[in-house]
């Protein structure tokens, strides 16, 4: 089953950090990307850059910020390919963040059956 | 019987059905299609001599025609391709008990614990939505909704139907544990008899783990406490009415007996002698865990004579496990049972707990033994502000008259 991790954490917790914590940080982060079973991550730019959009009455809102003002804030996610929720759980318990405090959601992402056609040949 | 029958089944043939399927509401609609074939058959061709395998048969059958006739759903043709088996040459010993999995997967900590209690109760149980609604005194659509979310979640989120690796196994067993204490508490609530549901629960819990002192100590701890239940309770109806399903949770005109006052010929001398039998296996296994320790009390507290002092200090190792002020408090009161109500009440005035009934209730008591009226009476009087249920109330009240 492919799953979303969210990772939500203090924007500053990276910053608190020793040199020495960053660097196993890193390296704990490059090994999980290394794992078979990660499938893509993007890190987010923090939460003051966000911007929320709303269409109403045929406009487009913006507003300034996050969805959600919160002491954590979504600052990245990865995408996994895991046998099950906890197999899911383990590979988010290795995320970093979660040692200083912050959350991983799990999410289960949607599969749309691939309707398969035939190849259109020349 | 044959109800006993298919409650004693239905666990196993779930949880093989649910292993086979990959599916908590196909399996169960499998389920209850076999067992109502067997409710038709069985009267008349008598119980065949595997029932359990008989049931998981022509369970997987059914499926299978389900299946068939619903061949959109691709996704589950492998299935079809297993050559189907007839009922007489399946063998018990072929079906493998696949109830320790079902277990894992109805109290897997990523489902409600609401949900991990009713889950368990109806897949392992057999207790039907509207049996589960009562005990818990919430309307059968709500109960309804509660399972359905809980399923939806195993198929969507992918909880796994399998035993937890060694690694994950010790909180994994710990979560199936309180799932399971927390059933037998809310015993004696609705008009089911969770209390003896849970120790159900529990047995098959214990002989799938045989090898886990805190299953041993915890169907220990049901048992012993199950068996005084009949005198816990008296009233208008005598002791009998406390041991009447709906009422026992001292309903109007029941009023609360203590330990010391509770009349022992009304305790299930049988059911002790097993769950001091269940608490010795636990304890050669090196059981020390928070279960065996409370089966240990529990043991103690059936003798004829209490040791009270054994009592406090198993309590003193209990708040070590556990680190709660609850603890405390029965540790007090163990001490004024050994004869040290000054100890006792020193041991709870260093407590936390001023919401707590029995935490006013304890230092009346103590102040009361000690001499000092004046401040038992506000004592009991603080804990009858926070009393809720008639006997408690009629208890305290009987209690501040006696001063």
């Amino acid at each position: 089953m492919r799953y979303a991790l969210m990772i939500y954490a203090d924007p500053g917790y990276l910053e608190k950090l020793s040199d020495a914590e960053r660097e196993a940080a890193r390296a704990d982060y490059f090994a999980l990307a290394d794992d078979d079973r990660y499938v893509g991550a993007a890190q987010l730019q923090p939460a003051e850059t966000a911007t929320c959009v709303r269409v109403a009455g045929g406009r487009t809102l913006m507003t300034d910020g996050p969805f959600a003002d919160t002491k954590e804030v979504l600052g990245g996610f990865c995408l996994i390919e895991a046998a099950d929720l906890d197999e899911a759980a383990e590979l988010a318990a290795r995320i970093p963040a979660v040692r200083f405090g912050g959350t991983v959601e799990i999410r289960p992402v949607e599969i749309r059956p691939v309707e398969i056609r035939p190849v259109a040949r020349p | 019987m044959l109800e006993e029958a298919f409650r004693d089944e239905w666990g196993r043939v779930v949880a093989s059905l649910v292993g086979f399927l990959g599916d908590f509401d196909r399996a169960e609609e499998a389920a209850q299609e076999a067992f109502a074939v067997a409710a038709r058959r069985w009267p008349v061709t008598g119980v065949p001599d595997k029932p359990g395998a008989w049931l998981v048969t022509t369970a997987r059958n059914r499926a299978i025609d389900r299946l068939r006739r619903e061949r959109a759903l691709a996704g589950k043709m492998h299935l079809l391709a297993a050559p189907e088996a007839t009922v007489d040459e399946v063998d018990d010993t072929l079906i493998r008990d696949e109830r320790l999995e079902l277990i894992f997967t109805c109290c897997h900590p990523a489902l409600p614990l609401d949900g991990q209690v009713a889950l368990t109760l109806r897949a392992l149980g057999g207790l039907n939505t509207a049996e589960i609604a009562r005990a818990f005194l919430v309307s059968e659509e709500t109960m309804k909704r509660r399972l359905t979310r809980a399923k939806a979640k195993i198929k969507a989120a992918g909880i796994p139907f399998s035993v937890p690796g060694a690694h994950l196994l010790p909180d994994r067993l710990d979560a199936v544990l309180a799932v399971l204490y927390l059933i037998y508490n809310e015993g004696y609530g609705g008009r089911v008899d969770l209390g003896a549901e849970a120790i159900r629960l529990g047995r098959v819990l214990a002989a799938l783990v045989p090898g886990e002192p805190e299953a041993l100590g915890l169907l220990a701890l049901m048992l012993i406490h199950h068996a005084r239940r009949r005198a816990r309770f008296t009233g208008p109806d005598g002791a009998d009415g406390a041991d009447s399903a709906d009422g026992a949770d001292g309903a109007d005109g029941e009023d609360l007996v203590l330990l010391d006052d509770q009349d022992r010929s009304l305790w299930d001398s049988r059911q002790i002698a097993e769950g001091r039998a269940v608490l010795d296996r636990a304890i050669a296994l090196g059981g020390r865990g928070a279960y065996v320790v409370q089966a240990a009390i529990a043991s103690l507290q059936t003798r004829e004579r209490v040791d009270w002092p054994q009592v406090a200090e198993l309590y003193r190792r209990l708040a070590d496990l556990t680190g709660s002020a609850v603890v405390e408090l029965n540790r007090a009161v163990a001490l004024a049972q050994a004869g040290d109500p000054a100890a006792a009440l020193r041991a709870v005035d260093r407590l936390d707990l001023d919401g707590y009934l029995y935490f006013h209730s304890t230092r009346g008591e103590l102040l009361r033994r000690l001499g000092r009226d004046a401040e038992a009476e506000a004592a009991y009087r603080r804990a009858l502000e926070l009393a809720v249920s008639p006997p408690e109330r009629r208890f305290l009240t009987r209690r501040l008259e006696q001063l």
